[in-house]
């Protein structure tokens, strides 16, 4: 029986690592495996193809290199990363803006209605992604609700061009990614103990003043995280610039759908994907080593 | 010239009981309503600098919001704070010459303990010398200089109650405010840390204000201490004078141990009032210049320590001669603590100091005994 608990503990621990595996880290060989082929005309469109695993050795000197060339040769490729980059950069900034003041009210408000504010943030995402950015065509489109609004208003006698430009795209990651970033900024303002601002101005400090001293560096770990939770995934969003966007709109996910499903071409769109996760990964390691840090702090 | 005090007394100073003296802090008329709970009710109180004056009550006393009023966290409903003679109505905390240390302690934890005390002095403007020299000194006062690029939660219990302090009079208030500064140390710590905050506050010169449910406490570092029931004060005074004088049976309760016979005046004359009272079956003496009506219902109030009790009668004429069983007995070492059951079912309580290591004839549960005490010991209380 003692015997036996080791083999259940390992268990326990290689369970997530075996589901990384398979769901993970297996799709990724296989993308990268596709990104060293050569593009074809058959079934499937690149070679080489393994039938047996046995092959792999054999056909392995096929494997090239071209692609990633191609990707640094084609100025698309690189300004649709840069221009993903920045796209994800100022929603970032735009989120952190418009979501602080947003947790900073739901942290301050009274206890008994904080639950409903939360349930308020998070009831949005119930109803389908899709159709929400959707939505926002019928809101943000010439003859949509927002220009019909405010040239009721009178503010405007034109209707509003924001559909199909980064505007629009802006709109649609805001208002998409606002619970990720609300969520971990009020987690981390609620647990402020506001005893610390009474300190501070009882020592001398403004409200203005202690809120960049006191307040914003207590609720980093926050800022970091919401910043991280948002950033990331709107580096390789594909359906709001899709749909919101305009031709002239670059970001890496449509790159990457176009060349998969417009030019067939899997052998350059495994290689736009693999950069993009290299690219993602960094982030993603100094995001963890934080958390890590975090953690040790917290003890 | 012997002079009669109650209780020890900082000779020379008792700016209290001069009428000339003009007061720190004057609390005139101030009332404190949340909605409908009156937390402050109509107080006049007046504070003089260099003292250490104590705010003593039960929790919901309205204690703390008497003092958060003076640090500007909350403004009166009605009435005036001043603070040496400036009106500190709609004044924020920010802009007021008085310093808290706050129960909860409040560091900020992103800071190092150094980072903490400099923090109220970059406020101030002060240039990055003097704050230094500053900081050095107050991690001396409070014996901190090992532990200055720690943060808060590398320190102990202890340790971060001293940052807390040090922080607070790293500014030189004029004002120190304590709120129940002691409330999470142990007994021992908190009683060296008791002498301590009396030795900081007598070198620096400073006026402390402290808020506390610790009667004793209260007692230990206060030169006045003022009882507070219900927002209202009820006595304020020396620790000597509400200890040996109490005007209530609120504060003669809330104050250490006591024992309260009530009766009816029968007669008062040349300084003695005397009572009947159900509990006991001679009349009862208490010296006392009151000038109550016959018939009226007072009450005595006897410390236990001041009470006799012995196995033999006292000599035939004593006052306030009492007979009685032993309910229960308390050892405690320095004292020992007798509950006396009266004819009548009332129990009292009498201690006795264990001056001697051994006892000839050791009093028992249940035996009969005999207490009595002089009517200098006892107080007459009309409320």
């Amino acid at each position: 029986m003692a015997e036996k608990r080791p083999n259940a503990r390992w268990f326990v621990i290689a369970l997530p690592y075996l589901w990384l595996a398979v769901f993970f880290l297996l799709p990724f060989l296989i993308v990268f495996k596709i990104s060293l082929s050569t593009p074809t005309l058959a079934q499937p469109p690149y070679v080489p193809s393994f039938n047996s695993l046995a092959e792999i050795w054999e056909k392995a000197r096929q494997f090239t290199i071209d692609n990633y060339a191609f990707l640094a040769s084609d100025s698309l490729y690189y300004s649709s990363y840069f221009s993903s980059l920045r796209i994800a950069a100022i929603s970032t900034l735009l989120l952190l803006l418009i979501g602080y003041p947003f947790a900073y009210a739901m942290a301050r408000a009274p206890r008994a209605i904080q639950p409903m504010l939360l349930m308020l943030v998070i009831l949005p995402s119930w109803t389908s992604f899709l159709i929400r950015v959707y939505a926002w065509i019928g809101i943000l489109k010439p003859e949509g609700l927002l220009s019909a609004f405010l040239i009721w208003l009178g503010v405007i006698d034109q209707p509003l061009r924001i559909m199909n430009t980064e505007t629009a795209v802006f709109i649609g990651i805001v208002y998409a990614y606002l619970p990720f970033m609300v969520l971990p900024l009020y987690a981390s303002l609620e647990k402020l103990d506001p005893t610390l601002l009474e300190a501070a101005a009882d020592l001398g400090c403004p409200p203005w003043k202690a809120f960049w001293l006191i307040t914003v560096p207590l609720s980093l770990p926050g800022i970091i995280a919401g910043s991280f939770l948002v950033f990331i995934p709107a580096v390789g969003e594909f359906v709001i610039p899709d749909l919101l966007g305009g031709s002239d709109t670059l970001m890496i996910g449509k790159t990457l759908w176009r060349e998969f499903f417009g030019n067939r071409d899997w052998p350059v769109a495994s290689a736009v994907a693999v950069v993009l996760l290299l690219l993602l990964v960094l982030p993603i390691v100094v995001y963890q080593h934080m958390q890590a840090r975090q953690v040790e702090a917290a003890r | 010239m012997a002079t009669r005090a109650l209780g020890p007394v900082r000779r020379s100073f008792a700016p209290w009981n001069d009428p000339t003296a003009v007061p720190l802090i004057r609390f005139d008329k101030v009332t404190k309503r949340f909605g409908g709970f009156t937390a402050v009710d109509d107080l006049t109180l007046d504070i003089h600098e260099r003292e250490f004056f104590a705010l003593l009550g039960p929790s919901g006393c309205g204690k703390t919001t008497l003092m958060r009023m003076l640090a500007g966290f909350e403004e009166p409903t009605e009435g005036r704070i001043t603070l040496g003679g400036e009106d500190m109505a709609g004044r924020p905390p920010y802009r007021r010459p008085t310093n808290m240390m706050f129960q909860s302690y409040a560091l900020f934890p992103h800071m190092t303990v150094e980072g903490n005390i400099a923090f109220g002095l970059k406020q101030d403007g002060m240039t990055k010398g003097e704050i230094a020299s500053r900081v050095e000194e107050m991690l001396k006062l409070t014996r901190l200089e090992s532990f200055a690029k720690r943060k808060p939660h590398q320190l102990s219990g202890g340790q971060r109650q001293r940052v807390a302090l040090a922080r607070s009079l790293a500014k030189k208030p004029k004002v120190l405010l304590l709120d129940e500064p002691l409330g999470a140390l142990d007994k021992k710590l908190r009683q060296d840390t008791q002498f301590e905050l009396m030795d900081i506050q007598v070198t620096l010169g400073l006026t402390f204000l402290i808020v506390t449910h610790d009667q004793e406490e209260a007692m230990t570092v206060a030169d006045r201490v003022a009882v507070m029931d219900k927002g209202k004060l009820i006595q304020v005074a020396t620790p000597g004078e509400i200890y040996e004088q109490p005007n209530s049976r609120y504060v003669a309760d809330f104050i250490g141990d006591i024992n309260i016979i009530e009766g009816r005046i029968t007669g008062a004359s040349g300084g003695r009032v005397t009572i009947g009272s159900a509990e006991a079956e001679a009349p009862l003496t208490v010296a006392s210049e009151a000038d109550l009506a016959k018939d009226t219902t007072a009450w005595i109030a006897v410390r236990p320590e001041k009470t006799r009790l012995s196995l033999d009668a006292p000599p035939a004429g004593t006052a306030n001669a009492l007979t009685g069983t032993i309910f229960d007995i308390a050892y405690l070492g320095d004292w020992t603590v007798y509950l006396v059951q009266l004819p009548g079912g009332k129990i009292l309580r009498v201690s006795q100091a264990n001056m001697t290591r051994t006892v000839e004839r050791p009093i028992s549960w249940d035996d009969k005994v005999h207490l009595w005490w002089a009517p200098e010991a006892g107080v007459l209380l009309s409320r």
